[in-house]
């Protein structure tokens, strides 16, 4: 199995050979972290734009320190401060840097669909790293790595997503492919913020933490975003907190003691996570973010890799 | 996808069984020879069927000098020069339990031909670290060098023409202990 794609636009499209294949690559990237001097020169000569449009602290970071341990050429653009401030139009901005060809542009919007408009305007390599609440599949392979790490396999691992499904790319990214490779997800919170489509998608539904979280092997905890409380999807911080805020008190009742609590970040502490939990034994958060920089190089390798006029 | 691999027959067999177990024997012998015995030695293997060899070696000086030493394993993927060139890139990964700092890093590989994959090793191996020298043991030299590298210890020079390849068969990937020569089918 090889890979043909020219873009990584979402988990959807990909099958399980390609999303262990990107997994594989990313663990065998791993070992160049641990090095003295971490540089290979895979990516030399080759460029990679990241086109930000939202606030990023992670997965741009991320994304640049894994081109520039592969030996790319990594330029950052964000949107404030740029010619977008001048009024250019996204695709415009867009096709200006295509212009300079680049290899690969790493794109973050607000808007769903925003990566698909660049794959098919642009010839140069797309990765999205977010587009609204549609999908983040780097942000889907690094749980997968951090999980198979932890855990030794996918099939018939059940994990549970906490929190608000309905605005969240990661939950649609991280179902997508668990659904996959095997894995039994089952989705809980509030039933304001769970979107009617998810069965569709083919995961379970619960309405209630200490039922989610059960008997399962993986507890992934979402952000909760601020604004949805503004627009009254939420009573308030202080309720949801209260029956949606994973504490070890609800850990050591309900959740089996191997149990992995993962969160893609920013954390609110003492909301959807007691710090005592997230700084906790069964966290593995910080392995996730240790985890993205390989998973990042492995898409960048495998894109820009591709056999030279091969078709996308 | 790439186009299917042309068929290759067998032309010739190059080494047998106790042919290759003799090779390495002597090879092992001209390691310590050339270093004066095994000290501040170590293996560094290519992927896959160099890191098989440089067990063996290994072993065979573990019986002979009655030292162990350490064996690498290394993958040039990463700094192969014709990335985009040859489909996928498949990383295996890099494992070197040990440091290489000021060390005697002796490279194995099966084959020797371009000199493309060594040079890439060299490169590989030096950004882990300093080694006092390394030394590079090929079970076959093949020839048609196109970089300027010469093998310290050779099993066996095999003149050979462009379009045959040499096909090393070892028991730990192949079931046999064997070399052969071959050659494309419809030719």
């Amino acid at each position: 199995m090889g890979w043909t794609r020219k873009d990584l636009l979402s988990m959807r499209e990909l099958d399980a050979s390609e999303i262990t294949l990107l997994v594989d690559t990313a663990a065998s990237l791993q070992e160049i972290a641990s090095r003295d001097i971490k540089k290979v020169p895979a990516l030399r000569g080759k460029t990679v734009v990241n086109l930000f449009y939202e606030a990023s602290t992670r997965t741009r970071t991320s994304f640049e320190i894994a081109g520039k341990w592969l030996s790319a050429d990594v330029i950052n653009f964000s949107a404030s401060g740029s010619s977008t401030s001048k009024g250019e139009s996204f695709i415009d901005t867009a096709k200006n840097i295509a212009a300079m060809s680049p290899d690969v542009v790493v794109v973050r919007h607000s808007s769903a669909g925003a990566a698909d408009l660049l794959a098919r305007e642009l010839p140069c390599s797309i990765v999205n790293a977010g587009d609204g609440a549609h999908e983040h599949p780097t942000q889907a392979l690094l749980d997968l790595l951090t999980i198979r790490e932890k855990k030794g396999h996918f099939e018939g691992l059940h994990v549970a997503i906490v929190g608000d499904i309905a605005h969240s790319r990661v939950a649609r990214s991280d179902i997508h492919g668990m659904r996959k490779l095997g894995m039994t997800v089952t989705v809980a919170g509030p039933p304001t913020l769970i979107p009617p489509y998810v069965q569709e998608l083919g995961a379970k539904v619960s309405y209630r933490l200490e039922d989610a979280i059960g008997d399962v092997d993986v507890i992934m905890m979402l952000r909760l975003q601020q604004e949805r409380m503004r627009s009254g999807l939420i009573p308030s911080t202080r309720e949801y907190a209260h029956y949606w805020g994973l504490t070890l008190d609800k850990l050591a009742r309900h959740a089996r003691p191997d149990v992995l609590i993962m969160h893609p970040g920013p954390v609110n502490r003492g909301i959807e996570l007691s710090p005592e939990v997230a700084d906790g034994p069964y966290s593995v958060i910080l392995d996730q973010v240790s985890r993205g920089v390989a998973v990042r190089m492995g898409v960048l390798l495998l894109l820009a890799g591709r056999r030279s006029g091969e078709a996308a | 996808m790439s186009s299917p691999a042309p068929r290759h027959r067998e032309k010739a067999q190059v080494l047998d069984e106790t042919a290759l177990d003799r090779a390495l024997t002597r090879i092992a012998h001209e390691i310590l020879e050339r270093n004066g015995g095994a000290k501040d030695l170590a293996f560094v293997g290519l992927r896959t069927r160099g890191v098989s060899l440089a067990h063996r070696l290994a072993a065979k000086i573990a019986h002979i000098d009655g030292t162990t030493l350490p064996v690498g394993t290394l993958d040039i993927t990463l700094y192969r020069d014709d990335l985009g060139m040859r489909g996928t890139p498949v990383i295996r990964g890099t494992d070197i339990p040990f440091s290489i700092k000021d060390k005697t890093v002796i490279l194995v590989d099966d084959v020797l031909f371009t000199g493309r994959t060594i040079r890439a090793a060299l490169d590989a191996i030096i950004d882990l670290g300093r080694p006092t020298a390394i030394q590079l043991a090929c079970l076959i030299d093949r020839g048609h060098r196109e970089l300027p590298i010469r093998p310290d210890y050779i099993g066996k020079n095999l003149p050979t023409s462009r379009r045959e390849s040499v096909a090393v068969r070892l028991r730990e990937h192949d079931g046999e202990d064997r070399v052969v020569i071959e050659e494309p089918e419809e030719a």
